[in-house]
């Protein structure tokens, strides 16, 4: 362990972001993972009084206020929530890299985010793998949702229900792409995210085929990296960095007008955290890094913005399905995104949108901190269940990968028939 | 300090994991919302029921250990920052809403429901519950109850000291003590519930309150006027008082606080004007009609220069979306925002206006004024860095010159943040030396030991 003295300086850096919280609490109405413990350690507040305390030398445990830090979803309720506008999501995420450079990144996640996850091609090829034997490890949890589970794996993985890997990725199918302006004049950059390639292809392709609709050009650059949010949100700057280096490298170019995502949170950490964690490596990084920020939009806001979404006019005969929506954190909170997919969920032929109460509350998966507090993500989730019932939807869309995953968890364990999709998909099935 | 056979008790009546004396956990509450240092607990107790709350009050007690009850912690003169090794007891783990009862209009809850949440289960049963503090969202009813928590609807409806009916609570040794009673009327006993009311947990600590719960308003309507002149805003308040009419929420912003809500929130207000009124009047839907007219009719007198009045519940929204902006609005300005609460008789509202400008010019001080004008209680907000200790040493000074102007009109140092740390220092300069000490004898009756919140609204 390095020098205490040392982590103090480096946190009193975030003094000027840190000395806005004027302590009253009042993020203590919206943050979930407080709504489920009720202590003071779990909200923003409480967070950032310890990593102020330290960096002050008022306390001394390093360990402990790294754990607190890790108990969060980073869903943003706090800081959309916050009167005093303190970025809270720069400051934890600043505060775990801190931490994390203190007291060293675990084995297994230094396994994952160094040894795997900024290695693309290594990483497919394991998933790739994974994606043909773990029918050999696992059974069918529920058939409806085509969830799984694992007696032999759950030392590992816990209860969960999970998504299989899919039998074939996104980018077998889709390795690069580039259709030029298309008919409508607008090259469009994708990005679909490494859920949406490994477990969940039917979502990029969804895009692909509504992108293709309207006449838009596409560029797929061949070598795209993960977005960097897991490393992130671990505090290992290093690993965010490299994968930032390889989607710089594969985005600065193909001259796109517009790069868009079908996940929350790759769409919000491209937008958000690009920049600043481009800033680490050089001001060109930087200014490229910007300049794909400022181009980057949601799947749902790009189509709302640019078409015509509203395809009522194809209803078909016959009872309406009920459609509802979830509003990925990373969307609503992060980038100001809701009236968008809701727009498309109302154009669609053949459903009935119902909001759902507390649609943007946040689901409990919070990537990683899953893993790491999945009986407290659970609770959380199931709250989302049972809104998600209690609206009597038959579907449930949202626009993350990751929320896909919680909810599909969440209703495959209370073997609901619910079925959870992507906006964008059912927007492509109406097509 | 606090022995580890004495933690081990404390463990044996919570369960270990309600006993909390780890270092960050006490970190954790060491501090509300005022503008005050840390003090860290010794130890952090999260009492479940009735039983395990006696129980750690009585153990407290037994052993001398300060106890400093806690809600959600948004208090602003420092009540709920705890005492030298003291503990701290958490009253969030006992959140249960007992009985609504329509027919009686009383409720009982226990010390750690949520406001906002009771105030909704309360209407969802076609009921109000009108005490509305700025933090409800988060705050507990036992916290508004200790700190007779106010709000926006004080003028009309009152303050939380005028809904609560009767409570248990325990005193020092544990015991539980019985006050007032389910019905409207009831003289039996001392009225011990009225001081328990703004005790600040120096006294007893909450155990279940009843209380009181009215039929709602059926039609309201609301209105913002903008004035060119502050005099005449205020002078306007006074006017729509002296006319017999008591509008639910009657508030007051200043040009500093306009323009930063403006610039904040964008919701379109004249950036040029020196004042404006935000009004809302209640009741039956004729009353309702006849009161906003008149309203508007003595804010045309005193030259109000627009009067918009919200055509519908969008509208109206709108309208106190500029109110509810402000607090964030202004804390955005700068890092340190210093609430200030200290209230006079509300014809007086013109005058502690200006005095407020003739203190935040001698001090070179940003003082944006807003606040609850219809019931004197202004919320004069200084804006600052406290880590620069010239001007922190001129906001301190500043304060005490606001407490002076505000004694000096017959007002009082709190219209609702309570006394707490900050404010306990100036209780002889409003009370006098023979009350102070008056009070110093109830306390020490009632707690001789001095260990219930000690510190708080009286001293040491």
């Amino acid at each position: 362990m390095k020098d205490i003295a040392n982590l103090r300086i480096t946190l009193s850096e975030l003094d000027d972001m840190l000395v806005n919280c004027m302590r009253c609490g009042m993020c203590q109405s919206v943050c979930p993972v407080f709504r489920d413990s009720m202590l003071e350690g779990d909200v923003a507040r409480g967070k950032l009084v310890l990593i102020d305390s330290l960096a002050k030398r008022m306390i001394d445990s390093p360990g402990e206020v790294k754990d607190r830090l890790d108990n969060c979803l980073l869903c943003g309720s706090c800081e959309a929530n916050c009167p005093s506008g303190v970025k809270v999501m720069d400051i934890f995420i600043k505060a775990r890299i801190v931490l994390t450079n203190y007291m060293g990144l675990s084995p297994a996640k230094k396994a994952i985010f160094r040894g795997t996850l900024v290695h693309p091609r290594f990483f497919n090829g394991l998933v790739s793998m994974g994606s043909k034997f773990q029918g050999i490890m696992t059974s069918e949890a529920d058939s409806f949702l085509g969830t799984s589970c694992s007696k032999i794996m759950s030392p590992l993985i816990g209860d969960r229900h999970f998504m299989p890997l899919a039998k074939r990725p996104f980018r077998k199918d889709h390795s690069g792409i580039d259709s030029g302006k298309g008919t409508a004049n607008i090259r469009v950059a994708f990005y679909p995210g490494c859920v949406v390639d490994k477990m969940l292809p039917q979502v990029g392709h969804a895009v692909i085929k509504a992108l293709e609709h309207h006449g838009c050009g596409i560029y797929l650059p061949k070598k795209q990296a993960c977005c960097g949010i897991p490393s992130l949100a671990s505090g290992d700057e290093e690993s965010a960095i490299k994968l930032l280096k390889q989607n710089l490298k594969a985005f600065s170019k193909g001259n796109y007008d517009v790069l868009v995502t079908p996940c929350a949170t790759c769409t919000s950490t491209i937008k958000k955290l690009w920049p600043k964690i481009a800033a680490q490596i050089s001001p060109e990084a930087e200014k490229k890094a910007q300049r794909i920020s400022d181009r980057t939009m949601d799947i749902s806001e790009f189509l709302v913005k640019h078409f015509d979404v509203d395809l009522s006019a194809h209803a078909a005969s016959g009872k309406k399905k009920v459609v509802t929506w979830h509003d990925p954190c990373h969307l609503k909170k992060s980038i100001g995104v809701s009236a968008e997919p809701r727009a498309i969920l109302k154009g669609l032929p053949g459903y009935e949108f119902v909001e759902m109460n507390e649609a943007d509350y946040c689901c409990g998966n919070g990537g990683s901190f899953n893993l790491q507090h999945y009986d407290t993500s659970s609770r959380i989730g199931s709250r989302k269940r049972d809104n998600i019932i209690a609206s009597g939807a038959d579907v449930v869309t949202t626009g993350c990968p990751a929320c896909m995953m919680q909810m599909t968890d969440m209703l495959s364990q209370a073997h609901d028939n619910v079925a959870v999709k992507h906006v964008i998909e059912l927007y492509a099935d109406a097509l | 300090m606090i022995s580890g056979n004495l933690k081990k008790e404390f463990e044996n009546l919570l369960g270990e994991k309600n006993v909390m004396g780890d270092e960050v956990t006490r970190m954790n509450y060491a501090y509300d919302a005022a503008v005050l240092d840390p003090v860290m607990p010794a130890l952090v107790l999260r009492p479940d029921s009735s039983e395990q709350l006696g129980a750690a009050i009585r153990l407290c007690g037994e052993h001398g250990v300060p106890a400093t009850v806690r809600g959600a912690g948004t208090n602003l003169s420092g009540g709920t920052i705890p005492y030298k090794n003291g503990v701290v007891i958490l009253t969030n783990a006992m959140n249960k809403i007992i009985e609504i009862n329509e027919v009686d209009m009383y409720a009982i809850v226990q010390p750690g429901v949520v406001t906002a949440d009771f105030a909704a289960a309360v209407a969802a049963k076609g009921l109000f519950y009108p005490p509305d503090p700025g933090s409800m969202k988060v705050s507990t009813l036992a916290g508004n109850v200790a700190e007779n928590a106010g709000g926006l609807r004080g003028l009309k409806y009152g303050v939380t000291k005028d809904y609560v009916m009767g409570m248990d609570f325990f005193d020092v040794e544990g015991n539980l003590i019985k006050t007032g009673s389910k019905t409207v009327k009831g003289v039996t006993g001392f009225n011990v519930s009225g001081l328990m009311i703004a005790s600040e947990g120096c006294l007893g600590v909450f155990n279940e309150i009843t209380l009181k719960l009215i039929p709602p308003p059926r039609a309201s309507k609301c209105m913002m006027a903008i004035y060119d002149s502050v005099a005449e805003a205020t002078e306007s308040v006074a006017a729509i008082i002296a006319a017999k009419i008591v509008p639910c929420t009657l508030e007051f912003m200043d040009n500093f606080t306009i323009r930063a809500v403006e610039d904040y929130a964008k919701v379109g207000l004249p950036l040029d004007a020196k004042a404006l009124l935000l009004i809302e009047v209640d009741g039956h839907p004729a009353e309702v009609a006849d009161d906003a007219a008149k309203v508007e009719e003595i804010c045309k007198k005193y030259n109000a220069r627009d009067i918009h009045v919200a055509k519908d519940e969008a509208e109206k929204n709108k309208v106190w979306e500029a109110r509810r902006a402000a607090l964030s609005a202004l804390a955005k300005l700068k890092p340190t925002l210093v609430l200030e609460d200290a209230t006079v008789p509300r014809s007086k509202i013109p005058d502690m206006v200006s005095g407020l400008d003739v203190v935040a010019a001698k001090y070179g001080l940003s003082i944006g004024t807003f606040g609850h004008a219809g019931d004197g209680n202004l919320h004069p907000t200084i804006l600052c860095d406290r880590r620069d200790e010239k001007e922190w040493h001129k906001v301190e000074t500043a304060v005490k010159d606001i407490f002076d102007l505000a004694l000096g009109m017959g007002g009082t140092l709190s219209g609702e943040h309570g006394i707490g740390i900050a404010k306990a220092g100036f209780m002889a300069q409003e009370v006098g030396e023979q009350s102070l000490s008056y009070f110093r004898k109830i306390k020490k009756a009632v707690d001789p030991k001095g260990i219930l919140n000690p510190g708080k609204v009286i001293g040491d």
